[in-house]
């Protein structure tokens, strides 16, 4: 029972991170329609930034804002440079480019920083504090759900509380009427790709110690998790990528737990693929509304 | 002639290769409403969009108070006061009704007014008021309809595009919206220029009919004259 409830709680301080992680790739499917392959590549880039400013200032916390705002540039750039040049009526083409910039990452960051596992520190201990002889939650555990919860909440803020989160949805959902009503919607989609990067970015901080440390490849099997996370609950649904992305790590933690690490892809790729047979749209698929 | 709000000069505009609007030539007084008409396929809608600036004119230019609308960006036009609403009105389905009407004022730097303008749609069309926290695709037609125009007055425009505004709806509310429109430009001088099938309704209240056939004008003359004309309305509406 004791490792029931402590794997219950791995599971959920990983999954609090597939589910910030498929939140990124949400918040990209709404605003552009599409599914961003290069996000675990480009957070993965953020991650590097901050281990050269923390290797050059001796401070964390530096490299940890690092990396976030250069996620956001990063998004925006991506969105700038790239994804805006690309001819979108066929949805493969950005798919294609996505995946195009996963290699080109990882060879400029294999060139710069080399393949080798580099260490990725902690802020905070990862050694479980025992509550009556029960191993429960690290520090960092609690970092990360704490991390996670504040983004999610400002997230929320942001998109239905603010005139800036009104024009990005009204962009996503009409763009042309969006346009008509003054809108900048070029600049909002720039804005949703900065976001989600920044988010991914992240992400990216917080999964990466727990697993082997930095990697121009670190990121790939998480970003599996995360889509299948986003894929759960549904690319259209920011809910949905947090329950789906909870429900991911809760799935992980007990397979690695019970039945061995080595099984973690495979059950990663189990679960997608039932996923994408029994339920297509996500648990959180909203009903088609009727288009007006 | 000077003092018009809105003039198009030789204007000729397309989707790709395929020209739709041939040497189009239309001139909008202030404080009036003018009326497209003609059969479908006849260039109104594309008219309109390539007034708002969705479509690049491939000849011809566009005056907006004697200034020429070329490079000005479609997100601009709002802020010179040109409201557009689309075929189909484009209400926003997934946003709530107070979404869709704060989003039509989000441009406007006095806040007060804005606020002000919201407050007065809500009086104007009182079911939207109710409904505040409908999204777009719960309303009704009607409903719909009176969003997509409150949402437009928001902005407060000097100039209203309107893009079949009768299209679906029911008799009465066209009705309805055509006296509306009347009754804007006779207490607040709104200038409306609007496309639409539904001839009869459109010329009651129109100052100006301008008809359009195979992305012509064919015709563009007082509505009066084309309401009481049975020899010119027999000659290009056919009826």
């Amino acid at each position: 029972m004791d490792r029931f409830l402590f794997l219950t709680l791995d599971g959920l301080s990983r999954g609090a991170v597939y589910a910030a992680f498929a939140l990124a790739l949400v918040l990209i499917w709404r605003a552009g329609r599409i599914v961003n392959f290069a996000q675990g590549a480009m957070a993965v880039a953020a991650a590097y930034v901050a281990y050269s400013v923390t290797a050059v200032t001796g401070s964390y916390w530096l490299g940890f804002g690092a990396a976030l705002l250069a996620g956001l540039l990063l998004g925006a750039v991506v969105d700038v440079a790239v994804m805006r040049l690309v001819d979108h009526r066929s949805p493969l083409n950005p798919v294609i480019v996505a995946l195009g910039l996963v290699l080109l990452i990882q060879a400029i960051l294999g060139m710069v920083y080399g393949n080798e596992y580099l260490p990725a520190r902690t802020p905070f201990s990862r050694t479980a504090l025992t509550v009556g002889g029960t191993a429960v939650l690290s520090p960092y555990d609690l970092f990360v759900f704490a991390t996670v919860g504040v983004v999610g909440a400002a997230l929320v803020w942001v998109f239905t509380r603010t005139a800036i989160g009104l024009r990005m949805r009204a962009a996503a959902f009409a763009p042309e009427v969006s346009r008509l009503l003054g809108v900048n919607v070029g600049g909002m989609l720039t804005l949703g790709w900065a976001l989600a990067s920044g988010v991914g970015a992240l992400a990216g901080m917080l999964v990466i110690p727990t697993e082997l440390g930095l990697h121009p490849h670190a990121m790939d099997l998480v970003f599996v998790s995360a889509f299948t996370a986003a894929v759960l609950g549904g690319l259209d649904s920011p809910p949905g990528a947090v329950v789906g992305g909870l429900g991911v790590g809760l799935l992980l933690s007990y397979v690695s737990g019970y039945a061995g690490g080595d099984l973690i892809p495979l059950a990663v790729l189990a679960l997608l693929l039932t996923v994408l047979l029994l339920r297509p749209g996500g648990l959180f698929a909203p009903v088609a509304a009727r288009r007006v | 002639m000077a003092g018009d709000l809105l003039t198009a000069e030789a204007l000729a505009a397309g989707y790709g290769p395929v020209p739709v609007l041939h040497d189009v030539d239309l001139r909008v007084p202030p404080g009036t409403i003018a009326a497209v008409i003609g059969a479908n396929g006849a260039g109104k809608t594309t008219l309109l969009r390539t007034l708002s600036g969705m479509l690049r004119p491939t000849a011809g230019r566009i005056l907006l108070d004697g200034r020429d609308l070329r490079g000005t960006p479609v997100e601009q036009l709002v802020r010179r006061g040109v409201a557009h609403v689309p075929e189909g009105r484009g209400v926003i389905g997934e946003l709530t009704v107070e979404e869709n009407l704060r989003l039509g004022a989000l441009w406007r730097r006095d806040r007060s007014d804005a606020a002000r303008a919201l407050d007065e749609v809500y009086q104007l069309f009182e079911p939207l008021a109710s409904r505040r926290r409908h999204l777009g695709h719960q309303l009704s037609g009607g409903e719909r309809q009176m969003l997509a125009l409150g949402r437009a007055l928001v902005g407060r425009p000097r100039l209203l595009l309107l893009d079949e505004p009768s299209l679906g709806l029911a008799p009465r509310v066209v009705a309805q919206t055509m006296a509306l429109l009347r009754q804007l430009r006779d207490d607040t001088g709104l200038t409306v220029l609007l496309v639409e099938q539904n001839v009869r309704s459109a010329l009651a209240v129109a100052d100006q009919g301008i008809v359009m056939s195979l992305g012509r004008v064919a015709l563009a003359a007082p509505a009066a004259r084309l309401r009481d004309d049975a020899d010119l309305r027999h000659a290009y509406l056919g009826f």
